[in-house]
Formats: structure tokens, sequence, C-alpha cells
């Protein structure tokens, strides 16, 4: 290299100052805030050391959200089963193959608002759904409205919304598999079940095994769908939408950061454990 | 598994996908007077009734949002290129001191979801002056995209380096190297990097949220939200406006179905 020392540094002045500025300024600023009384607001703030992270882990709401993510963590292995599911169907000859995996995974493309309406009036009290079931002579419940319904009407969206992404990016690695494999089990007389379970789930396995990452720091991460939908009313809070209220409708910002910083721990530490059971597989 | 059992669950997933789109779309096109007596899957009495589309449209401010929208859309975008491209060319294309740090930086912070760091960003927004300013969601578009840092870094491994010092021995500056030999070459992954990130500025709801509560500066997202409100009763508007918000989505995905496909396979696996 015949350029001078600092001309890699001129490409990288931009990039490096947002980064720092947007990702690890934020990382340090909300770990200092978490161990303040801040209001977000006032000038001043007041060191109260671990009181925020005490306050936090023996208030009954945290079990709540917890107990509401593990709804979306249900539901997220329901949408990786179903995943698996269309994407061995549709990675070999079918008819209408490329009409039906449009139309699987057009909902990932939606405006998560325009996702929350459609399912508003979906769930309504004698609305569409209520309106199927009864064609089948199933009664009408409230899907929004009854606390022990909300969270599963709600992971049910979720996994509508997102089972075709998973579906699109199973096919692309199911594609990736050399297609003698299938000749030879086919010789050798392999069921399909035998051809899934020996050639195709071991042959995807990194995506797999990212899939099911992403799917428990989703299900802590829930913010979009049940904000738009509920509010966060009527037993449907989630550990965002926690979070967000606190810090932004009671100005409660050192005890929101201590929530941030608890969020982010666990999603850090799933992200390692992955790394530790799929070492630098692909992901 | 027989063929009958397959086509049958294939058609089942696909009515479960389209049961509720097509309320939607059987609601947007009701008068105000249907909505009172028909079941939600009823056919609208007129099927070109287009009138609420049009109260969604202009008391809805859907013109401004999709202003809003694209201006922030285009600057993201345009901006994500240039500096994924300028890292990777920086990183890949350099030997410097340090290099192994920066490169770890950024591969670190791809761990820290940026739904967890709001409440520290909020206060960096807030003292930067850029809160309810159509600024934010683009700094915060560029600022906190490692994605698609990944996918450039990926694809500059693949431009042979011959061609670099090819120009270079010509005399051409680094400068030009990059305009004229790393960006063109570049073009699948910046096709790849347009289309994710598109997608996620269209439908992102959180920070215009968060950072654009003026309703002057609503987004497509943040305008459809506020139909809440007013329209809570007139569910043939709500409908209206859903579909509005989904049809572009959709004319793109018919078009670019391929390209949508292969972007964010290569996204997932970054």
């Amino acid at each position: 290299m015949t350029s001078r020392w600092f001309t890699p540094w001129l490409y990288l002045l931009v990039p490096l100052a947002l980064l720092v500025t947007f990702t690890y300024l934020p990382v340090v600023d909300m770990v200092s805030y978490s161990f303040t009384d801040w209001d977000g607001l006032s000038p001043v703030s007041d060191f109260v050391g671990l009181g925020n992270y005490v306050d936090l882990l023996t208030r009954p709401e945290l079990f709540q959200v917890f107990a509401v993510s593990l709804c979306y963590l249900v539901g997220s292995a329901v949408q990786i089963v179903a995943a698996l599911y269309f994407a061995t169907v549709l990675s070999f000859h079918t008819r209408f193959r490329n009409l039906f995996k449009g139309i699987l995974f057009f909902p990932y493309l939606i405006n998560g608002v325009a996702v929350g309406f459609v399912f508003l009036y979906f769930f309504q009290p004698g609305g569409t759904l209520d309106t199927v079931l009864h064609w089948f002579g199933l009664g009408p419940r409230l899907w929004l409205g009854n606390p022990d319904l909300v969270n599963w009407s709600l992971a049910g969206v979720s996994v509508w919304r997102f089972m075709g992404l998973n579906m699109v990016l199973f096919i692309g690695a199911i594609q990736s598999i050399p297609p003698d494999l299938y000749e030879a089990s086919d010789l050798d007389g392999a069921s399909r079940w035998q051809r899934f379970r020996h050639i195709i789930a071991p042959g995807i396995r990194p995506i797999i095994g990212l899939s099911a990452i992403l799917a428990i720091s989703g299900s802590l991460s829930v913010f979009e769908i049940p904000f738009i939908m509920t509010g966060g009313a009527n037993n449907s809070e989630t550990f965002v939408i926690q979070t967000v209220k606190l810090a932004f409708t009671f100005d409660k910002t050192g005890l929101a950061s201590a929530a941030a910083v608890v969020l982010l721990l666990i999603v850090l530490a799933v992200t390692w454990a992955q790394r530790r059971l799929f070492p630098e597989e692909a992901a | 598994m027989t063929r009958a059992a397959k086509y049958l669950s294939l058609v089942l997933g696909s009515a479960v996908v389209l049961a509720p789109l097509t309320a939607i779309l059987l609601t947007s096109l009701r008068t105000s007077a249907e909505m009172a007596d028909a079941s939600p899957l009823a056919a609208p009495g007129n099927w070109l009734n287009l009138q609420n589309y049009v109260v969604a449209f202009t008391d809805g401010h859907m013109l401004r949002a999709l202003w809003n929208t694209a201006f922030i859309l285009v600057f993201s975008v345009a901006g994500t290129v240039l500096i994924g491209s300028m890292t990777a060319y920086a990183v890949d294309r350099f030997r410097f001191r340090f290099r192994r740090v920066v490169l770890g930086l950024f591969l670190i912070a791809s761990l820290v979801p940026s739904v967890t760091t709001q409440v520290a960003t909020y206060q960096i927004v807030n003292t930067l002056g850029a809160v309810d300013t159509r600024w934010a969601p683009i700094l915060l578009y560029l600022g906190t995209d490692i994605v698609s840092i990944h996918i450039f870094l990926q694809f500059i491994r693949s431009i042979p380096v011959a061609l670099d010092e090819a120009a270079r021995l010509d005399g051409a500056r680094t400068s030009t190297i990059y305009w004229r030999i790393i960006l063109p070459l570049l073009r699948p992954a910046i096709a790849t990097v347009v289309i994710i990130k598109g997608v996620a500025v269209y439908n992102d709801f959180y920070i215009p949220f968060l950072y654009l509560p003026d309703d002057s500066l609503g987004t497509i997202s943040t305008s459809l939200f506020r139909f809440k409100g007013p329209y809570g009763a007139h569910w043939e508007v709500i409908a209206a406006g859903a579909a509005l918000v989904i049809i572009p989505s959709l004319v793109v995905f018919l078009a670019l179905q391929r390209f949508v496909y292969n972007g964010l396979s290569a996204g997932a696996v970054k």
C-alpha cells in the first residue's frame, strides 16, 4: 500500500462516529443511568446504587412480563416447526410452488401497524374469526378481551407475520444441500420422514440454530404488535412495553435503564449460548 | 404423507394467511350503512366503492405521510449504502494499525439489539436537538445498521484485489478506485441492502413513534396508527387506510420477488 497512513481513517470517520454515537455511547449511558434516580428531564440526579435493580427484580409485574414472553416463545416454536414443514414441502416438486411460497411469505413484508389493525378487526367480537369458527359450530371468544387468552392471540399474530421469513430462509438452506444426497436416499428406499430427519435437518442445522436464538431474543423484545393492538392493557404488557412506559410515560429513566440493561444482558447471554452450541457455523 | 394431505396443508396455510387480509379488503369497500348489518366476510354492495379510500387518504394525511417516509427512506438507504461500502472498503483493502479493533467494534455492535438501548439513545438524539426532525430517524437508521456493513464486507472479499492494483499502477487515487471500481462492482450487494433497508424503513413504527411525535411529521406507520382514535368506530375507513399501506408492499413484492428472497437470505446469514 502506497497510500498515506490516514487514508483508511478518512473512509471510517463517519461510520465510526455514527457507530460510537448510536450504539456504544447509549450502552455506556444506559448503564450509568441505571444506578441513578434520574427522571430524564431535570439537570440533577442522585446515585442510588443497585436500588433500581432491587426494585425491578422485586416488582411483581416483572414476573408477569416474563410469563407473557413465554407465550411468544411457544408461538416461536410453533412458527419454526410450521416453517420447517412448509419449507420441506415447497423445496420439492409441487404445483403452484411459487404461488404458495409467495402467499405464505407475504405477511412478513406488511407494515406492523397495518398488521395490528388487520388483526384488531379479525379478532373483534363477532368479527372474522368468530364468523369462521361459527361455520364449524364453535362458539365466539373474547380473543383480546380475555386476559387468559389475549397473549395467545397476540402470539398467533406474530406466528402469522414471521413464519414466512423462517420458511424462506429454510428453503434457501435446503436448496444448498447437494441433490445427489436425495437421489442416494431414494435408491436406498428412505421414507420422506427419514429423508427429512437424516438429510435435510442436519443440512440446515446452522440456520435452525440461528432461528431458535432469534426466537428467544425476539420473544423477550416483543413490542410492536401488542403495543399497537392492546397498548399493553389486559395482561398483555411485554418487557419492552413496560420499559418504554417507565421511560417515556412515567419519566423513570433510571429504572427503565436498569430494565433495559437486564434485557440486554439476557440477550447477550442467549447469543453467547448460541455461539457455544453452534460454533463457527455460518451465522 | 400423501399428495392430497400435502396440498390440503398448503391450501389451509394460504387460507390462514389470506382470511384476515380478505376481511380488511372487503370491509374497505363497504359503505357505513352496510357496516351495521353485514357479516365481516360478506361481499360489499358495490365493488368499486372507493369512498373510504378517499377519506383515509385525505383525512388521514397519507400524502404527507408518504412524503415524510420517502424523505427518510431516500436518505437512509443512500447513506447506508455509502457508509457500509466505505467501511468495507477501508477494512478490507487497507492494512493499518487498529484494523482488527475497528472490525471487532462493528462485529460486537451487531449483538446489541437497538430496541434495548432506546432509553439512552433518546437522550443523545435529544441533546443533538434532532427530536421531532426527520433527521432523527435517518441518523438512527444509519448509525445502528450493522447488517448492511456485514453484507458489504462479505461481498467485497469476492472482488479481486488485482483490479485495485491495476488501477493504482495507472495512477488512480484511492477515492477514484472506490467510486469507479469498488462501488460499481458491489452492485449485487447494493441491491440486497436497498431492499432489506427499504422494507425495514417503510415498515418501522418504533423509531418514528418515539422520535417524531409531531403530527405533521407522521410517517406511513405513525399516520396509520393515528387512525385508531378518530376512526375507532369506523372500521371501513381504518380498513381502507391499512389497505393503502399494504398495496405498495404488494406491488414491490410482485415486481422484485427474486431480489426480495435473495436479499433476505443474504441478510440473515450475515
